[in-house]
């Protein structure tokens, strides 16, 4: 039986950067991301994969950073709240949540962003309904949800918009 | 009038980004457990297996010996007991000699990291030995003995009060009708999303810096001062922005006084954050409270008297409780006439992790039982439930039988706008068999009347600093929770000062730095911060209006402040920037800086517990539920909710609304679904009570899929008290739910779900005894003898009282005097 190392070296691959990082094998990428990369914008709220607090992208798909073991994500695309924005401009969902009331404390905020950007990159002009589903697994305890909802369409029209006008 | 008066309003009820709105959305905000400090150490605590049992012996040589572990500490490190209220210090930071829930701390382990620190907790033999377990109030009452704490009232009641505000039997005598009904409101936790997080660190200067998710920074710092036995002044608290709180963070934790020891012990900076199911454990939420509501009434519906007894199941601390009981029943009567009122209410210790204040604190039970009960009443009756209401609203600057003192209030206009949105003459009691409309309201104070220790000092400062570069920052002791009060602070100074938020920084929840407001929690926020911040930012722009005025060559009243300019009423051309204007002002004056402080209005009751319930103000909210009941499956689903409630004034009608539907969401999740319930687990394991559902999963809450559609109606009818007449919203739009979800059930199936939560399988039991042609309710049976204390007696105003109690029990009404 081979000895388990106490700590594994791994390059990954966040929002875009490479990022060389020696951890403990049995971490999950949330404490990665939190303690070892000093990226504290994924949040945590059960670390049992109930709440959705803790989603982050990889390789565009959204998944509960909780329950993945970082050592799974060499070489895979990691994006986190912290990649959303463009220098100081912010992604049209951040513009968003703070005009339109989806963040009250804020504290889901960075998994329902990175939820909403993936839904949103596959399905532009989704209904309220749709929407709904998509955030489903993300609590919130603060908003109720609607104006988070709110929030998503109106950044969904924002990102046509934008789409129309890059397109030649 | 000064010019100021007269202008429109350039930032308050504008919709705008909050202030920390950008924060937010970048992931940027730090909250406690995001904060990290070079050789930090980690905490996790032992935590005590047993209901109740007697600590017979503590080891921690083991654990103390492994490898990486730093400290180890026990209660014998914390002679000194803490808790929220004055009444109530009845915890310790680590249980010395006795525990009283699963759940309550015995021991913690400091250590590099908190997989080392948790592998030691394992390591530390506490041997217990086991006492009888209260386990809900009737035992509570049938079990004097074992004791759970050796004070409070008598045997396991912690709390036992009564009052009446003139003769209740007399009045119930003389009515047509008198009902009778009892309610159980299950107990249920905050869940906010945020666990409890807390950084403790010896400063430079020695002095202890304590980070946390705290609600109520100052009521922490004193208590962190009496359990560590230092200065209050070598402490300071940073409450960092809360993951939500909804009064989940408004006790002082034991986690908070464990670090900050061990910090000052070993000199290292010293972190813990709970797990989800410690902060099950930790709790202090809603409290589960069985009613008796006793209320006459005539034949055309107005009621004549209300008897309100109440029965808390307190768990195994004091926490809020003392409070608690108070607030079953004192604003019951704010929002109908209610022309004599008694109320008994009664807390017990049992062997629970201890309730607390949640979002409407005490309110919802009572408000839950008061208006199904005026449901049940209309039916009796035929009159239209909204009618009814309407009927006996409470007036205008009116006082109650109990003397709180009613200033403004929109609760008739919020009730007829839910009428006309939700098209309730038309729909209600007419839609087919399995849907239905059901009507609530509710009350709620803004900012509690009397500090929870008391003094004579403000309850809320506010101090501005601006200077030459254009900067105004404020500083104030409140707490950002999430609610937006950040966005409160800068929107007042904003529109005084004629500038745009964005100009305004915020410095708030710091012991070390701002002064001092009591905390985020009974609605008092908006309220008293915004007073305080009123009269800072009023005084400040006194300095400035003086020296532009000198400038400009016009009396200092003609001065006005607009758009980031100071200039001339008459003549808008002749001005300056904002920033020249205190340029002037600083070369005028000197250093540019002010304060202000606000403290409550003195209520006018003068009787021994009259400072419970006195508010500056109250909202008013009226709710519309539409269900839908599925009579084969009692599934119930809620299509949509009207909500219209009296704000006064939305000082940012984004954030306003934003309160509204999340109450509304919190209200729904308790009213279908949320219970924090127990169960003992089986005598051969050690029939210990634990927590039935102790994570996210399991303690069901609404998702985005659940929640349904919220038309909101906000009602602004500038309140007086209130800075730019804004009243409270952080709470009073979660209480008509639940009764307005039983309500529309009713209407729906016919038939009376008279517990909260109402499940399917409550409506399908109901629904079957409905068939069998039996009372087709589910709810209590009946309510406990409880040996409340003889009342307090209290004649109501419009008796000829003054507020006082009336000594002896024959004292009779006084002869009205006539006005000469």
């Amino acid at each position: 039986m081979s000895a388990v190392p106490d700590r594994i070296h791994l390059k990954l691959s966040v929002n875009g950067e490479e990022a060389q990082v020696s951890f403990a094998p049995y971490k999950t990428l949330l404490e990665v991301l939190r303690e070892d990369l000093d990226l504290t914008g994924t949040k945590h709220g059960c670390e049992l994969g109930e709440c959705g607090a803790c989603a982050v992208l990889i390789d565009g798909e959204p998944r509960l950073s909780c329950l993945t073991l970082a050592l799974e994500c060499e070489g895979r695309a990691i994006q986190t709240v912290e990649g959303l924005a463009q220098g100081t401009k912010l992604h049209p969902l951040q513009a968003a949540f703070a005009d339109h009331g989806g963040s009250q404390c804020g504290y889901c905020t960075p998994g329902m962003l990175v939820t909403a950007k993936a839904f949103l990159d596959a399905n532009p002009n989704p209904t309220r309904e749709q929407i709904k589903e998509a955030i489903a697994g993300n609590l919130c305890r603060c908003t109720g949800y609607q104006q988070i909802v709110d929030a998503i369409e109106s950044a969904a029209a924002e990102m046509r918009s934008e789409m129309r006008q890059e397109a030649p | 009038m000064d010019a100021r008066d007269k202008k429109r309003f350039e930032v308050v009820g504008k919709n705008r980004r909050r202030v920390d709105g950008r924060a937010k959305a970048l992931g940027q905000l730090r909250f406690a457990d995001d904060h990290a400090l070079p050789r930090m150490l980690h905490c996790k605590m032992l935590r005590s297996p047993h209901p109740h049992a007697v600590i017979e012996s503590i080891d921690t040589d083991k654990a103390a010996k492994h490898p990486g572990v730093h400290l180890v500490l026990t209660g014998k490190d914390f002679p000194i007991p803490f808790g929220i209220m004055p009444v109530s210090l009845d915890e310790y930071a680590l249980a010395p000699e006795r525990v009283r829930y699963v759940g309550d701390p015995v021991a913690a382990v400091v250590a590099t990291d908190e997989q080392t620190a948790a592998e030691a907790v394992e390591l530390i033999e506490v041997k217990y030995k086991r006492l009888k377990t209260i386990s809900d109030p009737v035992e509570a009452l049938q079990n004097p003995e074992t004791r759970i704490h050796d004070y409070g009232e008598q045997g396991n009641i912690h709390r036992n009060q009564s009052y009446e505000f003139g003769d209740v039997a007399e009045a119930l005598a003389a009515s047509d009708h008198v009902f009778e009904d009892t309610f159980f409101f299950e107990g249920n936790t905050h869940l906010a999303m945020e666990q409890q997080a807390s950084l403790a660190t010896v400063e430079g200067d020695g002095k202890l810096l304590l980070t946390t998710s705290t609600q109520n920074p100052h009521y922490l710092h004193r208590q962190l001062s009496r359990v560590l036995q230092m200065p209050a002044s070598h402490i300071r608290v940073i409450a960092a922005p809360n993951g939500g709180g909804f009064g989940g963070k408004c006790d002082p934790a034991n986690h908070e006084m464990v670090v900050a020891k061990a910090a000052l012990l070993l000199g290292r900076p010293v972190k813990i954050c709970l797990t989800r199911e410690e902060v099950f454990y930790q709790h202090r939420g809603r409290h589960p409270v069985l009613m008796k509501f006793r209320t006459g009434v005539t034949k055309d519906g107005k009621v004549t008297a209300m008897h309100l007894q109440t029965l808390l199941d307190g768990g195994g601390y004091g926490s809020h409780g003392p409070a608690s009981t108070f607030y079953t029943g004192v604003l019951t009567p704010v929002t109908y006439e209610i022309p004599r009122f008694k109320f008994e209410a009664c807390r017990t210790f049992t062997n629970k992790p201890p309730c607390g204040p949640k979002r409407g604190h005490g309110t919802p039970q009572p408000r839950f039982g008061q208006e199904v009960q005026l449901d049940k009443i209309a039916e009796k009756l035929k009159l239209d439930p909204a009618e009814l209401r309407l009927g006996m609203v409470t007036k205008p600057d009116s006082l109650t039988a109990s003397w709180l003192r009613v200033g403004s209030t929109g609760l008739a206009e919020c009730i007829r706008q839910v009428v006309a949105r939700s098209d309730w003459k038309s729909r209600y009691g007419k839609l087919p068999h399995g849907r239905g409309l059901g009507l609530a309201c509710s009350a709620y104070m803004c900012g509690a009347g009397v500090s929870i220790y008391w003094n004579k000092m403000p309850h809320s400062a506010v101090q501005l600093l601006l200077d030459r570069s254009g900067q105004v920052t404020v500083f104030c002791g409140a707490t950002e929770l999430g609610q937006g009060s950040d966005d409160v602070l800068a929107t007042i100074v904003a529109e005084v000062l004629g500038i745009d938020t964005g100009l305004v920084r915020c410095v708030t929840g710091d012991t070390g730095i701002t002064p001092i407001d009591l905390g985020s929690y009974s609605s008092r926020v908006t309220i008293m911060m915004g007073n305080a911040a009123l009269q800072a930012a009023g005084r400040v722009r006194e300095t400035i209006a003086g020296a532009a005025a000198e400038s400009l060559g016009i009396p200092p009243d003609r001065v006005v402040f607009s758009q980031g300019r100071v200039f001339a009423a008459e003549d808008p051309g002749k001005g300056m920037s904002f920033v020249e204007a205190i340029a002037l002002a600083e070369a005028k004056s000197g250093t540019l800086s002010s304060v202000g402080s606000y403290a409550p209005p003195k209520a006018p009751g003068k009787y021994k517990g009259a400072g419970v319930g006195p508010s500056p103000a109250y909202s008013f909210s009226a709710c519309v539920v539409e269900t839908e009941v599925d009579p084969k499956t009692g599934w119930i689903t809620v299509p949509k909710i009207w909500i219209a409630h009296d704000i006064g004034r939305a000082l940012n009608p984004v954030l306003a609304r934003g309160q509204v539907i999340g109450g509304i969401y919190m209200g729904l999740g308790e009213a279908l679904m949320e219970e924090q319930v127990f169960r003992r687990l089986p005598a051969k394991l050690s029939d210990a009570l634990v927590h039935r559902i102790p994570s996210m999963l399991e303690y069901k809450s609404l998702t985005a899929l659940d929640m349904p559609e919220v038309d909101v109606a906000l009602i602004e009818d500038p309140d007086p008290n209130c800075p730019f007449g804004a009243k409270e919203v952080g709470q009073g739009p979660l209480l008509p739910v639940m009764p307005a979800v039983a309500n529309a059930i009713f209407d729906a199936v016919g038939v009376r779900i008279d517990e909260i939560p109402i499940t399917p399988d409550k409506v399908l039991r109901a629904l079957e005894l409905k068939n069998a042609g039996k009372n087709p309710r589910i709810g209590p049976e009946q309510f406990p003898s409880v040996p409340y204390p003889k009342p307090t007696f209290v004649l109501p105003p419009w008796e000829g009282g003054d507020g006082n109690e009336l000594k002896r029990p024959d004292d009779k009404p006084l002869p009205k005097k006539v006005a000469a």
